[in-house]
């Protein structure tokens, strides 16, 4: 020991009661109060009686709808009120409705210059052939960077609700059935053996082909998502985890979030909606064109398809 | 193509209605299934195939399969499948004599 006091000095100290009754260690009640057993509770049969009797009427009183006038008027009063709050709320939208201007008209306010110029310029400005890509990845981008932080975040707050405890995993194994898998299903495995090489390769297609035909990130995320999903139905947890597990989905999620906004976030701090990025825009048409758009849609597409399994892997088994 | 759309439009109202009106889970969670199916459709009529591929991976794939994990979760969907069996005996009783019957 290392104290500069004795033991029975040490004792006196107040330091060391205080620790003494954080511990727990010393009741201060027992030597101080005169402590007696605790009763068992008694009850004889004329308050009983009484008990219950004044029960019965009391549940009377306040269930049987008959008797009980207040409660009649209430329920009656509550009907015809939520039924006119309703059909109030109806007729205000509907007469906001009847001031909005008429569908197709030249001259809406959602008719400006904003969408005629991203039309004409978009594909000399981007190089996508593909406007909307052009549109989200590139005019928009910062959009599309708040929408993939959103998913990012939205796994995170699942991942809170329902990730289950390793330690508490061997308890309820035997109640719950989130350990379960079903047994080979020859027809499941053989349908996933053609489809699921076919939907992950449609995906990739829809994600790499994004500034020329219709889809992006989203789409094909969302598609190789579904495949995994159908993968792991399939083949269960085992045979996925091979090749992707949390680590997996937290270095993908990592690298392309932070790519995206390196690239990206130019446009928060200076205001400016086009800078010159320096890659060339190349012919639009190809692959490898439109600048940044190709890199960031891959990134969307990771990022979404990471987020899709995820939320599986939670739901069913509590973390992957 | 005309009648094609208004057929899917209507197919869609009702679909919509039936999944609020439909009494179990199961059945109104497959009817939402149909309903992202046909509005994947109707997405590619209105030429917007994009949003149809993103309608049907994500409405009638995965928020579906999620919807079913949920419910297997709180038990609203029965399994009777034959790996269960040995796990609760007294379920297995039950099946057998649905069997016999």
């Amino acid at each position: 020991m290392s104290r500069l006091l004795s033991e029975e000095e040490y004792r006196k100290t107040k330091a060391f009661k205080i620790k003494r009754w954080y511990r727990g260690e010393k009741d201060p009640y027992i030597g101080r109060v005169e402590l007696t057993p605790q009763k068992p509770f008694t009850e004889d049969v004329k308050t009983m009686k009484q008990r219950i009797h004044d029960e019965a009427i009391l549940k009377r009183n306040i269930y049987d709808i008959e008797r009980n006038k207040k409660l009649q008027i209430f329920s009656k009063f509550y009907h015809v009120v939520s039924i006119a709050f309703v059909f109030t709320l109806i007729a205000i939208l509907l007469y906001i409705v009847s001031y909005l201007p008429p569908v197709g008209n030249a001259a809406n306010p959602d008719n400006n210059e904003v969408a005629a110029k991203y039309i004409e310029d978009g594909m000399k400005d981007t190089g996508a052939v593909n406007i909307v890509t052009g549109m989200i990845l590139d005019y928009r981008a910062f959009d599309t960077l708040g929408e993939s932080n959103v998913l990012f975040i939205a796994t995170c707050t699942v991942l809170i609700l329902l990730r289950m405890d390793k330690n508490s995993e061997k308890k309820e194994e035997e109640d719950n059935d989130r350990l379960y898998e079903p047994k080979n299903d020859i027809i499941l495995q053989k349908v996933a053996f053609f489809l699921v090489p076919m939907i992950i390769i449609f995906g990739i297609y829809v994600i790499l082909n994004g500034h020329l035909s219709p889809g992006g990130g989203f789409s094909g995320g969302a598609i190789i998502g579904s495949g995994l999903i159908l993968y792991v139905n399939a083949f269960g947890f085992k045979k996925i985890e091979r090749f992707f597990t949390q680590k997996t989905y937290k270095w993908i999620c990592f690298v392309a979030l932070l790519f995206y906004c390196l690239a990206k976030t130019y446009s928060f701090y200076c205001g400016s909606h086009h800078l010159e990025t320096g890659i060339p825009l190349g012919t639009p048409g190809d692959i490898l064109s439109s600048g940044l758009i190709l890199p960031l849609n891959i990134c969307v597409g990771m990022v979404v398809a990471c987020t899709m399994y995820a939320f599986y892997a939670m739901f069913r088994k509590g973390g992957f | 193509m005309k009648i094609f759309q208004i057929v899917l439009f209507i197919f869609l109202i009702v679909c919509a209605i039936s999944v609020t009106f439909s009494k179990n889970l199961l059945n109104s969670i497959i009817i939402f299934m149909s309903y992202s199916l046909i509005m994947s459709i109707i997405w590619i009529l209105l030429e917007s195939p994009d949003l149809a591929i993103t309608e049907a991976a994500v409405g009638a794939g995965i928020t579906s399969i999620l919807f079913f994990v949920t419910l297997k979760k709180i038990h609203a969907i029965i399994a009777l499948d034959e790996d269960k069996v040995d796990k609760h005996p007294h379920k297995s009783v039950s099946i057998k004599k649905g069997e016999a019957k």
